[in-house]
């Protein structure tokens, strides 16, 4: 029974014992425990604590909570909130539609035309987030305003109706909405459309397909899981974002976040707000279970 | 492809004759002129923001006006006449120095062990996965809300401390999902000849895999800066008497921000605008 020897080792090769090295085999414990606690303690606890607030009583007055299992906040929240629920799924569906059909060809363009310099035209689309989201978001309050540089241009050449205005209406929301979370739809639709194996794409023109049938029968739908992981991406962050609202909308057009940011910092109400969160919460993670059924759970952390 | 199969295509594609083929020259370029424009569009409030910094201000009041009034240096030389945005900005400053720090050496470490281990090796791996996008996709109303149901909980005063807790904890994930994306062709066969040829795992580290990696890391601090910087909603939450930069122009929105604002934003742009240049110019010019 002849074991090949590699001729510059001494005779131990042929043996290879198994020894236990708790330094090998902690390793990835090792390296990830200082993450792992401390999303443990800053992100998964304080969930759980979230739950647990919205069935508490407390006082505003003193903010003192006592436990009171009170599972009736949670309608008591939606029947007070519901319109609130509707205008944030109504603005963030608005504006993550706009965001896919919008990123869709500059993704599709970078992943297949951006050559050596993909990384740059990526940079170049993340170079808003380097300025604070606030300040774009009062900058576009600047650009709508109805004198401003681009209403006023416009209706200076007698193009728009003089009393006409974006700011404090829907529409200027969704448009803020839409500028400020291009990014987290581009990039994961590039990272879906860069991963389409290119020999397949060969393989359809190999049997006579036309670019556009190409693009519709074959790269069209290898691009589905990643544009049902670039709208979750979107809609759930704009689901509970509140200061486009803020700055860009009226009165009549709150979001649920504004009705959680009140509740925690003016009404001092945390039972309330904490339900609020806590719907929110569900709706996202009905989304994301949504996807891993539809699609298979291993994928969508690809998108990232 | 046959020689056969090639002609066949390629007198398909050409039936049409001359006509088509003058309509595919200018559609060719479509894509690249709305990319363009799409990239324009991003960039431009941007813009705005950096060319109304040299507005002159015509009312008596310290705000941004939004018509065109000539240009001056004034708020550049008077850049510190507002102390509670001066000392807002200079707190998210540190801020996100220190977030940087803390949440890019732990998520390079995350990003480390999620790479090289997998199946048995490292159990529990999915479920650090599934926490990291929970973390990442979450709304952020949701993410602020908890903490500070969390900090009134224990009791913990909100201030600086509680803004640096915040912001490691929503940053490590996104450090750990860049740098891990960057490693993803790391030759494993470099670290196993340094091996063969006797050095031990700290030396491998720190002379083979860690220049390696460098520009994802860098790559990942960006991120991490960027987006301390940037973080509105968990940090109104979290604050209490630390202001941080975002959070003093939300307040000032109601009446009015001083031009001031625009002039530290320029500022604040122009560092991440040079940052980043440095980082993809060093990525050109590692040896792989």
């Amino acid at each position: 029974m002849e074991q090949p020897v590699l001729a510059d080792h001494s005779g131990q090769l042929a043996v290879r014992r198994r020894r236990f090295r708790p330094g090998k085999f902690l390793a990835p414990y090792l390296l990830s425990l200082p993450a792992g606690l401390w999303l443990l303690i800053l992100f998964l606890i304080p969930l759980v604590v979230m739950l647990s607030l919205s069935l508490q009583t407390c006082n505003p007055a003193t903010g003192a909570c006592v436990m009171t299992w009170h599972w009736a906040e949670f309608g008591q929240q939606l029947s007070l909130y519901h319109t609130q629920f509707l205008v944030s799924i109504w603005f963030a569906g608005a504006a993550t539609l706009i965001c896919l059909v919008v990123s869709f060809p500059i993704a599709y363009w970078i992943a297949f035309y951006g050559g050596r310099r993909k990384n740059f035209f990526l940079l170049m689309l993340l170079v808003p987030f380097f300025v604070s989201f606030v300040i774009r978001t009062v900058v576009w309050q600047f650009i709508l305003s109805d004198q401003g540089i681009v209403l006023g241009a416009l209706k200076n050449a007698h193009l728009l109706p003089q009393n006409f205005h974006i700011l404090a209406t829907g529409w200027a929301v969704i448009a803020g909405l839409a500028y400020n979370y291009l990014p987290f739809t581009a990039l994961p639709l590039y990272v879906a459309i860069e991963r389409i194996d290119k020999r397949v794409l060969d393989a359809a023109y190999d049997l006579y397909a036309t670019k556009r049938e190409a693009f519709l029968r074959v790269i069209l739908p290898l691009t589905i899981p990643g544009i049902f992981a670039a709208f979750l991406l979107t809609f759930i962050p704009a689901l509970g974002d509140y200061v486009n609202q803020q700055i860009l909308g009226g009165t009549g057009d709150t979001m649920i976040g504004t009705v959680i940011q009140n509740s925690f910092l003016t009404t001092l109400d945390y039972p309330g707000g904490s339900a609020l969160s806590t719907v929110l919460l569900v709706v996202a993670l009905l989304g994301i279970f949504a996807y891993a059924r539809i699609l298979g759970s291993r994928t969508i952390e690809e998108y990232l | 492809m046959s020689a056969v199969a090639t002609a066949t295509a390629a007198g398909e594609t050409r039936t049409a004759g001359p006509a088509r083929r003058r309509r595919r020259r200018w559609t060719r370029f479509i894509l690249p002129v709305y990319s363009w424009l799409v990239i324009a569009y991003l960039i431009f409030p941007i813009g705005v923001m950096i060319l109304y910094s040299f507005n002159k201000v015509t009312t008596g009041l310290q705000q941004v006006s939004f018509a065109w009034n000539g240009f001056t240096l004034q708020w550049y030389k008077e850049w510190s006449n507002i102390p509670g945005l001066t000392s807002a900005f200079w707190l998210s400053i540190r801020l996100a120095i220190a977030s940087t720090v803390f949440s890019t050496v732990i998520g390079t470490l995350l990003a480390l062990a999620l790479v090289r281990y997998q199946g048995r090796r490292f159990r529990g791996k999915t479920l650090i996965e599934q926490t990291m996008f929970l973390n990442i996709a979450a709304p952020e109303v949701v993410l602020g809300a908890s903490l500070l149901g969390l900090f009134i909980t224990v009791n913990l005063a909100r201030g600086f401390v509680t803004l640096l807790l915040a912001h490691v904890a929503f940053s490590i994930a996104y450090v750990a999902v860049t740098v891990r994306a960057r490693m993803s062709g790391f030759d494993r066969s470099l670290e196993e000849a340094a091996s063969d040829l006797g050095a031990n795992s700290w030396v491998i580290f720190r002379k083979i895999t860690f220049p390696l990696i460098m520009p994802g890391i860098l790559a990942g601090a960006l991120m991490a800066f960027a987006l301390s910087i940037d973080d509105f909603v968990t940090s109104n939450f979290v604050s209490g008497a630390a202001v941080p930069f975002p959070v003093w122009v939300y307040g000032a929105t109601r009446i009015g921000i001083p031009p001031q604002v625009f002039v530290f934003g320029t500022a604040i742009f122009t560092v991440g605008i040079l940052c980043a240049i440095a980082s993809v110019i060093i990525g050109w010019r590692k040896p792989t």
